[in-house]
């Protein structure tokens, strides 16, 4: 199909900017899930469609759900495992997944993200397990143990390793952004009513168990999370559900050719005031241009989808971003993922789940091959080849090769992938990809 | 009420509930070894991004299981390795 505007990703940011857009042309939305909504608005199948999509759906949005995107080709052609789709703009709002720091036994079933633990949660209503514990860091831990506590799981604790205290340092942010407080306030109320201990600078150092977690081993962390030894404690659960942060999926851009910076240890896509990336008709919203949270993917979402159609931007937009940017920002400086989980590791610790790829094989790539960044150590032990495409591995992997070399860890050469989706030979068979 | 099968049992499903949703519900956490190890996975990303959670549904393998939506029927089969076309 052709259309003036083609949004990739129907999160918050992907049908802000589709509603926007669709007041000036024709829009389309693909998204790999079965419904609209991203994670955010994740629901079951039997619930009636977000307000946004809502809107979307009144403003005569094409919706082409449970669709992957695997290339955009230049002028535009998204090429997906259906019908390909051409549009002049492309606004990329593809979000991000957890960003999962390993320890010993992060492999064990039974372990699992905390993203991945709310999403089952919220769109199927089934629990991962019956005894959680949540750990990682970041206010995202909140909301989620705070949902599985509500829906009958037992929360055996939430271990956040860095410190809310941080927020001291940025009290002018705090004071403009209360509604933060309330709700970070009344999900601490919530575990509190349901006796789950929160513990700050605490962090997971290991999951035990043979086929399947079985216990964790947690113990207190100082500002570096580094552990501190004498306090560590095992705890019994069949579940733990991790998140240091998040991922931004930038694949779809980096193929283009856009830009990106490094923020938060991993890459984004850059953009200016209107969105728009370092390559002409491409646009981004949302966690895919950085870390911050439902309401700044809205702002940047309604900015995209106005500058994707060749409108002004009205100021007071510009406004409200700012204001949460400045929010994301102090969270990011609040909850930053620090290199003391790397002296926890074993050496048969993998840090590539796909290839297996442990962190012995890594550093002999580094002391007795030479390699001296991600990319080489890639090529070297298969870390990130695998069917994630470095996806889960890619932040840990550069982080344990700078730590080896005392070089500055960046993923950004393990996030590069020509394709964004593994794809069948019969979808390329069936494709119109044009020879070049 | 609906069921699917998994490797020979019925399992009860929820109308728009996935292959993962399924199988935690019915207590089952793993459900592929992996190519090198043998190691058993189940759900790790749970949004489609890991590829840890594949499966092999209706006899084509690699299947996520956390997109993947159960149709009352299907026949769900755990998996070794990278699987096998049946």
């Amino acid at each position: 199909m052709r259309c003036d505007v083609v949004v990739i990703g129907g999160g918050p940011a992907g049908l802000a900017a589709a509603s926007a857009a669709a007041a000036h042309g024709s829009v389309a939305v693909v998204d790999l899930a079965a419904r609209p909504g991203g994670q955010f608005y994740r629901l079951p199948a039997d619930a009636p469609p977000t307000p946004l999509a809502a809107e979307c759906a009144a403003r005569g949005v094409t919706m082409l759900t449970g669709r992957q995107v695997f290339l955009v080709e230049p002028g535009f052609t998204v090429h997906t495992d259906g019908d390909a789709v051409t549009a002049d703009a492309v606004v990329i709002a593809t979000g991000a997944h957890d960003r999962p720091v390993p320890f010993p036994g992060w492999d064990l079933p039974g372990v699992l993200t905390a993203g991945g633990a709310q999403a089952m949660l919220k769109g199927n209503r089934v629990l991962p397990g019956r005894r959680i514990v949540v750990a990682g860091t970041g206010p995202f831990l909140l909301p989620v143990a705070a949902g599985l506590a509500s829906a009958g799981a037992r929360v055996a604790g939430v271990f956040e390793a860095n410190s809310p205290a941080g927020f001291v340092r940025h009290p002018g942010v705090v004071a403009r952004h209360p509604d933060k407080l309330v709700e970070a306030a009344g999900y601490l109320a919530l575990l509190a009513r349901h006796r789950v201990p929160v513990r700050r600078r605490h962090t997971v150092l290991a999951a035990h168990g043979t086929t399947e977690v079985t216990a964790v081993t947690v113990a207190k962390v100082d500002r570096e999370w580094r552990p501190v030894k004498g306090t560590e404690r095992r705890i019994v659960c069949d579940t733990v559900a991790v998140g240091c942060g998040f991922v931004p999926q930038v694949d779809v851009g980096t193929a283009l050719g856009c830009a990106t910076d490094l923020m938060a240890g991993t890459p984004v896509l850059r953009v200016d005031g209107r969105q728009a990336t370092t390559v002409p008709g491409v646009f981004a919203a949302g966690e895919v241009t950085g870390i911050g949270g439902v309401r700044l993917s809205l702002v940047e979402g309604t900015i995209a989808g106005l500058a994707a159609s060749g409108v002004d931007v009205p100021a007071r937009l510009d406004r409200r971003r700012a204001g949460h940017r400045a929010f994301a920002a102090a969270l990011a400086d609040v909850y930053p993922v620090r290199n003391g989980w790397l002296a926890n590791l074993t050496g048969d610790t993998l840090l590539c789940r796909c290839e297996e790829v442990d962190h012995d094989t890594v550093r002999a790539a580094v002391t007795g091959l030479g390699a001296r960044d991600a990319r080489a150590v890639k090529l070297l032990t298969r870390a990130g080849m695998g069917w994630c495409q470095g996806r889960m591995c890619g932040a840990a992997v550069a982080c344990a090769v700078a730590d080896l070399t005392g070089g500055a860890a960046d993923p950004t050469d393990l996030t590069r992938r020509l394709l964004a989706q593994p794809v069948r030979l019969g979808d390329l068979a069936n494709d119109t990809l044009e020879d070049r | 009420m609906s069921e699917v099968i998994f490797d020979g049992r019925p399992l009860p499903v929820q109308p728009g509930q996935t292959v993962a949703a399924v199988l935690l519900a019915a207590g089952v956490r793993s459900w592929r070894t992996t190519r090198v190890a043998g190691r058993p996975r189940g759900l790790f990303c749970g949004i489609g991004a890991c590829f840890d959670c594949l499966v092999t549904v209706n006899g084509t393998p690699s299947v996520r299981a956390c997109l993947t939506e159960v149709q009352p029927g299907d026949v769900i089969a755990t998996q070794d390795g990278a699987g096998r076309a049946v």
